[in-house]
């Protein structure tokens, strides 16, 4: 084992006072004391929300609940390639793809289904997406649903979705242009 | 079970002279598994008389998910998130663990960048274990009011990565070969301060509890372990530390940098309950001031490495390029690719060493995972830890080794 510089924790001797408990009570009820005055004074800056009716706001970047981006004209943005449920750890993607009229686009989804209980929000389906397609920018951290089957979201729930910074989403890229019909 | 078998004959219903003196009979108790006391789904079987507790037996497995059988269906970068749900309160240490274990095992060069800010964030995570292993443990033994000044500061230190990681809990903040996101603008800032509210914190409880004379009979004498006993158990981390071998994976075998910065090793005297606590609130000290250094000399460049093998294609090339395309589609359909072979590599976690050994066949994911918990060591020697001690001291035992049941079970 190498030498290294060590600090030894001390075991220091009680003075008499200690020794009786009476300083340390009143010491200790000083130190509670001004930390109760500080927030009862300035309420502001305590960690605390009303919950329901207050809710935390999000900092961007932050991964909640997914969405699915638009093209310009509201279809779906994704080509059912598969990345994101070949990438997601915990298997809750399930996509089945049909043939798109736009021989451009090739795929879309018919089914794209995400199992939310089963999401462990590690965010790896936006890294996997080629074509920024999904996102977990809508902010959104409180899901809940009364039945089991209500946690699976699908497709029209997830275009739904609205980011939560708008103006600070990624700029559109990577869209096969449309032919003109 | 079998000493309590020994202590508890089976017929002894039938043996009046057994229970001519009260204090023979043995009272049998469940100490967890689910009890707000013990920190997690751990089972302790104990033989008392009166309150002292003559023989324990522990039992684990009932937080048991199956990590490393998991780990083998999934490919390297898959396994990231689900290291996070090993020590929670410390997911970024467990993430940095293994990423650091793949990229030894392929021979991956990380940035520097990257060096800094995974040492930053785990001296960080660091602060956050100790702080919750603290306050659950003063708590154990009823001084609430220290709970909710460290787990304030806490709390500031989860907005920040919030911010940097995208999660609360579990941030799954490495990739192999990097990090998930840089830095945000005012990070740098942000993290000083927080320093500066955990040594506000620090103080407040030391004032309550350094020389509070409950305090100090509730955990001096408790719960000892001696040298030789923890190595042979295999203890490692404070708990090690704490019987005054200065141990520490981050002296012995320094990576990332760690021996270009300047921290001293706290160690105990005696090995018992208030020897570990204190090494804890030592050991946030120090990794403050390792914080405080790191940034001083963060360099700046990219996070990623720029080794194609395991790092993916920034997103303007996938968009619009298509050797970006092909090689994002290889590496997610695939996996990393890692030459056969096998490597152990461990870290120094919250908790002590913190070791993943990886089996690879060569293909996208790996043959074996095998992970070294700290707790997992310290835990067996928990029924050592507290025969001949009473009920309670037990509980400020348990608090004080920092077991975390997600790591011990896996």
């Amino acid at each position: 084992m190498k030498e290294v510089q060590v600090k030894k924790i001390p075991r220091e001797k009680l003075n008499f006072w200690e020794e009786t408990y009476l300083l340390p009570i009143f010491q200790g009820m000083s130190l509670t004391l001004k930390h109760l005055l500080k927030n009862i004074s300035n309420t502001e800056q305590m960690p605390v929300l009303d919950y329901p009716l207050e809710k935390k706001t999000m900092p961007p970047g932050y991964r909640g609940k997914h969405r699915l981006t638009q093209r310009d004209d509201g279809t779906v943005k994704c080509v059912a390639c598969m990345m994101c449920a070949t990438v997601c750890p915990a298997l809750c993607i399930h996509i089945e793809a049909a043939e798109h009229e736009n021989p451009a686009i090739e795929k879309f989804p018919q089914v794209f289904d995400i199992d939310l209980l089963r999401c462990v929000y590690c965010g790896y389906c936006v890294e996997a997406c080629p074509c920024d397609a999904i996102r977990m920018d809508s902010g959104v951290y409180t899901i809940f649903a009364s039945k089991r089957e209500d946690f699976v979201v699908h497709k029209e729930q997830l275009l739904n979705m609205q980011a939560q910074y708008p103006e600070t989403a990624r700029p559109k890229q990577g869209m096969p242009p449309l032919p003109n019909p | 079970m079998q000493r309590i078998n020994e202590l508890h004959p089976v017929n002894q219903d039938f043996e009046p002279e057994f229970y001519q003196d009260l204090h023979t009979d043995l009272m049998f108790l469940n100490l967890g598994p689910s009890h707000p006391a013990s920190h997690g789904t751990l089972r302790t079987l104990v033989a008392l008389d009166g309150e002292t507790i003559m023989s324990a037996v522990c039992e684990i497995g009932y937080l048991h998910r199956g990590f490393e059988k998991t780990a083998e269906n999934r490919t390297y970068d898959q396994v990231i998130p689900y290291t996070d749900r090993l020590n929670y309160v410390s997911a970024i240490m467990n993430n940095v663990g293994f990423a650091k274990a793949v990229e030894a095992l392929i021979g991956v060069e990380i940035t520097p960048r990257c060096m800094g800010l995974r040492v930053i964030v785990s001296e960080l995570m660091r602060i956050v274990d100790h702080l919750v292993c603290i306050g659950a443990n003063l708590v154990d033994i009823g001084a609430l009011t220290n709970f909710w000044y460290l787990f304030n500061k806490r709390e500031q230190l989860y907005d920040i990565l919030d911010k940097l990681t995208g999660a609360r809990l579990t941030n799954s903040f490495t990739r192999i070969g990097g990090l998930a996101r840089d830095t945000y603008p005012g990070f740098e800032d942000e993290v000083l301060h927080v320093l500066k509210e955990f040594e506000i914190a620090v103080l407040d409880v030391l004032k309550l509890v350094a020389r509070n004379k409950i305090f100090l009979s509730r955990t001096q004498g408790v719960g000892i372990i001696s040298q030789a006993d923890a190595l042979s158990y295999g203890f490692t981390g404070p708990c090690l530390r704490a019987t005054g071998i200065p141990y520490d994976l981050r002296k012995e075998f320094p990576y990332y940098g760690y021996e270009n910065y300047q921290f001293e090793v706290p160690v105990g005297e005696v090995g018992d309950t208030y020897d570990r606590i204190m090494v804890r609130f030592e050991e946030i000290t120090q990794s403050i001031k390792i914080v405080r250094q790191a940034l001083k000399v963060l360099p700046g460049g990219p996070i990623n490495s720029d080794d194609k093998r395991v790092s993916l294609p920034p997103k303007d090339q996938t968009y619009v390029n298509i050797e970006g395309l092909i090689n994002h589609f290889k590496h997610i359909y695939e996996g990393i690719k890692i030459p056969p072979g096998e490597f152990y590599d461990a870290t120094e976690a919250a908790n002590g060493e913190l070791g993943f050994y990886i089996v690879s066949d060569g293909s996208g994911n790996p043959y074996r995972v095998r992970c070294r918990p700290p707790c997992f060591t310290i835990f067996s020697a928990y029924p050592d830890l507290i025969e001949g001690g009473l009920i309670a001291d037990a509980i400020a035992t348990l608090g004080s080794i920092n077991i975390i049941a997600g790591e011990l079970e896996r």
